[in-house]
């Protein structure tokens, strides 16, 4: 194929999957190019994964390699579950970014750097012995020197800015550069450069003219010799957009709260990786959702305890730190049995960690993390769109069983993104549940519904049905205090009976591929994208492996164990040391075998297709 | 709450009411009984139904007073009472809400929750049983407990400065900030209806006996023989006058109060300085704050009460703001924002 462009001519060549990584300073603005990357090819129809990767410093000393931030998006024309084990083409915006990214490009790949970043200032903060441009260490990749500063000064020239200021909008001369290489349309970009800089003429004029500088050098340089057109995927029908798993987490409770015909409360204290969950949620006022940010992490679970007291669907949301806090309030959920969510965007731990890389560790915190017998139920999203459907499944949980619930997330599932197809309020199931009135006779605040074992929800307000709970041991049925032996047993028994029934109330896990065999790889939460492409991989391969993935923790599908069963090997990959793992093992007695990588990143197919042919060699 | 405040007709409840059927469970002679007698006996003045009265706490003996109390009740953890109220209050801000607490409670582990509820001007009653000692855990030192006190756990004398809740109070900005006295029921009464029917953060520090472990814990200055002359009872408007013939009075020098008596030394009733309970600055309030026995008499009263938008009338305000600018949420369309497309 040949272009019609105006420049010079150049091929056009197909692909159906493409994975850009940009990566420059913190301050250089990549998560900016990178999302803005990922609503054009989103707008445009292509499925996309995206993998932002940012330090916990806001802007760590300039061009050192601490400091580097990176957002890898990988766009397709078919359906992708992952955002791309390497990428095809590394946009590295100076030498730190080059340093740390260029070692995850396969040979071949295509290395774009911006050139005027290469002093010996930059090159040294980066700890280069010698310019990795012209040293030859780069010669297995394609790479194109751009002089991207020099070009965006020029662009630019003319405006009442400081050339500080003007090269600030260097991202974006490299994102039209980006486009121009991907053939996609300026537009959605032009287009939120009116709205984000409308009141401010010539910041939106140079980030403009930056980004057709970046577009128009693509088009008239002999740099590139061809452009690629990655086609519409072809997801089902719908109305689709982009979302990251916080924007769905968050749309997900505004929604659950219609859906449960309750007022929305969410309390929460700031907290890496969990804060965009509290942005969106306090932008929903208009639709009476009350957000609070709390002094501190305790009191966002006390104040959350209290709304739900009061009749509210309360939330609260945070991340490992301050689940740890939350700690002795949400026993206090389990004992008062009160409806509430805690959402956890997990990160790296153990304590601060690695604030906003992701992990899997805070499993076993969820499930065991309190004192005395306080079991929660513990439920996970695996992808960013199915934070959305989680969230009011949380809801459904925690109300019809008037329990506290957990809901893990984490920070690669929470900042990543996807497109969604959004569904209409129609479509949303009914989760109301009936508040408490003063019937005939004596009012029993314990008393429990045959099926479920939920207690009653008697708000105060509620005529009648004066009472008194609190976290010491409450009288079966009656719920006054109680020091009494038998009844104790009894109290603790009932609760854990009542969130273990919840097994018969949750969907069986479903198995991809074969239905026995010789490996099912059994995973949870964020990792689902990796095990899936893997396990694709691998039956495409002609292999007997299947893939399920647990969204309820605790209790399990009733039937995880027929399933575990079924299959000669079972491998729990995850993003801790074997938590999952263990808990496969101590429920159903299977000699699961764990896989584990804690390095702050999502799981790569290739290494879990590797640990797969590796066993299934052993083992056959 | 000012329409919860105006009784309608039909609500003619009496202290009975309020009484629950659970035991009470203080030890014998605890300045506990009284605060929960006062307590239930103003509870009718306010004319607001028993259902819509919701009674918070933490743990310490002050945590046991909600199951006695025959209305809404929450025995929470240590500490965190202020934080559930706060919840609840954002959650539904028709209702009336206390929090029992105690020193260690309200001033040690919930140090941060007394500070922040109080700031925020959260429309709920904090009524804070002070007997300086823990006593559930049976005698160690607490946060008002005095410099060099003997307990279990410091039998060398504790080294930690007491901290002054009033002090405390206001500099949180507290909009109602009061004490009391268990053994003085006519004042405790009088105190708790005044705060009760404040709108915004009430704080009431009552000073109160533990007989076990703390015994006489204010003795010195509020026994009945010696009251008159060692306390200070605040009226609004009133110039600071204290003692049994009423001759001793306060008066400002420099930044500093002075006990002085009328009659001598060509003081008069007019050098004296006159309580203002509605200043809007603190100082006069922090001053009375910091003066305590035996350098003063201690005053008790209502120190501060001044008129200002409570949390729930902000927050609520915004909502209102936000729909009348854009109209009631709609989902559908929060659902779509931002650019969408469509596959066939």
């Amino acid at each position: 194929m040949t272009s019609t462009a105006q420049g010079p001519e150049h091929d056009v060549r197909e692909l159906d999957r493409v994975t850009i990584r940009f990566a420059g300073d913190s301050g250089d603005g990549m998560q900016l190019t990178g999302t803005q990357f990922t609503r054009t090819a989103a707008v445009f129809g292509n499925d996309i994964s995206t993998f932002p990767d940012y330090p916990a410093e806001i802007r760590a000393p300039a061009g050192s390699l601490p400091g580097v931030s990176g957002f890898q998006i990988s766009f397709s024309a078919s359906d992708i579950h992952t955002p791309g084990d390497a990428p095809d083409v590394l946009v590295a915006m100076n030498p730190a970014a080059l340093k740390t990214n260029v070692v995850d490009v396969p040979p071949g790949g295509a290395v774009i750097v911006n050139s005027d970043a290469f002093t010996a200032g930059n090159l040294s903060k980066a700890a280069y012995a010698s310019n990795p441009l012209t040293d030859g260490s780069l010669k297995q990749y394609k790479v194109f020197q751009v002089p991207i500063s020099t070009l965006n000064a020029a662009a630019l020239e003319g405006l009442d800015m400081t050339s500080k200021q003007a090269d600030l909008t260097k991202n974006f001369f490299a994102l039209g550069m980006m486009f121009w290489l991907y053939e996609r349309s300026m537009e959605p970009t032009l287009k939120w450069i009116d709205q984000k800089f409308g009141g401010r003429p010539v910041i939106a004029e140079a980030n403009r003219r930056a980004l057709r500088a970046g577009y128009a050098f693509g088009d008239t340089t002999e740099m590139f010799h061809e452009t690629y057109r990655v086609p519409k995927a072809k997801l089902p029908p719908g109305t689709y957009r982009n979302i990251t798993g916080n924007e769905a987490t968050a749309l997900g409770f505004l929604a659950a709260a219609q859906a449960a015909k309750r007022p929305l409360f969410y309390g929460s204290y700031p907290i890496t990786p969990a804060s965009d969950i509290l942005h969106q949620l306090s932008a929903f006022k208009s639709f009476g959702v009350k957000s609070f940010q709390a002094e501190d992490e305790i009191a966002a679970m006390g104040a959350t305890i209290g709304a739900a007291y009061g009749g509210s669907l309360a939330l609260t949301g945070t991340s490992g730190p301050g689940l740890a806090l939350k700690t002795e309030a949400m026993g206090l959920a389990v004992m008062t049995e009160l409806p509430v969510v805690i959402v956890n965007v997990q990160r790296a731990g153990p304590s601060t960690g690695l604030p906003t890389k992701v992990e899997q560790a805070d499993l076993f915190q969820a499930v065991f993390g309190r004192n005395g017998e306080a079991p929660i139920p513990v439920v996970a999203p695996a992808t960013p769109a199915e934070c959305f459907s989680m969230a009011i499944e949380a809801s459904r949980i925690a109300l019809k069983y008037m329990t506290p619930v957990i809901y893990l997330s984490d920070a690669f599932v929470g900042n990543g993104a996807e497109p969604w197809r959004v569904p209409s309020p129609e479509e949303l199931p009914d989760i109301s549940v009936p508040a408490a009135v003063k019937g005939d006779g004596r009012f029993l605040p314990y008393g429990r519904d045959p099926e479920t074992l939920s207690r009653p929800w008697a708000v105060p307000g509620t005529p009648g049905l004066e009472h008194r709970i609190g976290g010491l041991e409450k009288l079966d049925g009656l719920g006054t205090v109680s020091y009494d032996a038998d009844n104790h047993h009894r109290m603790v028994q009932l609760r854990h009976d009542k969130v273990a029934g919840i097994a018969k109330d949750i969907p069986d896990l479903e198995v991809f591929g074969p239905d026995h065999g010789d490996l099912l790889i059994l995973g949870w939460g964020s990792t689902y994208g990796a095990l899936r492409s893997a396990v694709e991989r691998l039956t495409g391969e002609g292999k007997s492996v299947a893939h399920a993935h647990l969204r309820h923790l605790f209790p399990f599908p009733k039937n995880t164990g027929d399933v575990l069963r079924s299959y000669k090997t079972v491998l729990v990959p995850e993003l801790n040391l074997g938590q999952l793992w263990f808990l496969i093992r101590g429920t159903y007695l299977v000699d699961a075998l764990a896989y584990g990588r804690v390095r702050g990143k999502p799981f790569r197919i290739s290494e879990i297709v590797d640990e797969a042919n590796r066993i299934l060699a052993e083992r056959s | 709450m000012t329409d919860m405040l105006t009784p309608p007709e039909a609500i003619k409840l009496t202290r009975k009411d309020f009484v629950a059927e659970q035991e009470v469970r203080w030890c014998p002679g605890c300045g506990d009984y009284s605060i929960l007698a006062q307590t239930q006996k103003v509870m009718p003045d306010f004319g607001v139904p028993k259902e819509n009265i919701v009674f918070i706490s933490g743990i310490g003996c002050s945590g046991r007073l909600p199951y006695y109390m025959n209305t809404y009740g929450f025995h929470s953890i240590h500490g965190r009472a202020p934080t559930l109220a706060t919840g609840l209050k954002i959650a539904r801000p028709e209702l009336m809400i206390w929090v029992a607490t105690g020193d260690g409670d309200a001033l040690s582990i919930g140090g941060n929750h007394f500070l922040h509820s109080m700031r925020r001007n959260v429309d709920f009653t904090m009524v804070m049983h002070n007997n300086r000692i823990y006593g559930l855990t049976k005698g160690q030192t607490s946060p008002t407990s005095e410099f060099g006190k003997r307990t279990k756990s410091t039998p060398m004398g504790s080294v930690d400065r007491p901290v002054m809740p009033l002090t405390l109070a206001l500099a949180a900005e507290a909009t109602f900030v009061a004490r009391t006295v268990d053994t003085h029921t006519e004042h405790m009464q009088q105190t708790l209806e005044a705060a009760g029917r404040h709108r915004g953060a009430s704080f009431v520090e009552v000073l109160q006996n533990c007989n076990i472990f703390n015994d006489g814990a204010w003795r010195e200055f509020t026994e009945r023989d010696v009251r008159d002359d060692r306390m200070l009872v605040l009226e609004h408007g009133k110039p600071l006058i204290f003692g049994k013939s009423r001759d001793k009075g306060i008066r400002l020098r420099g930044l500093h109060p002075e006990v002085v008596t009328i009659g001598e030394n060509g003081v008069t009733e007019a050098d004296l300085l006159v309580h203002d309970q509605h200043a809007e600055d603190p100082y006069l309030a922090l001053i009375l704050s910091r003066m305590f026995w035996p350098e003063f008499p201690v005053p008790v009263g209502i120190l501060r009460e001044v008129d200002r938008p409570t949390y729930s009338d902000l927050m609520d305000a915004q909502i209102e703001q936000a729909i009348a600018k854009s109209g009631p949420g709609d989902l559908a369309k929060a659902l779509m924002a931002g650019e969408t497309w469509t596959v066939e």
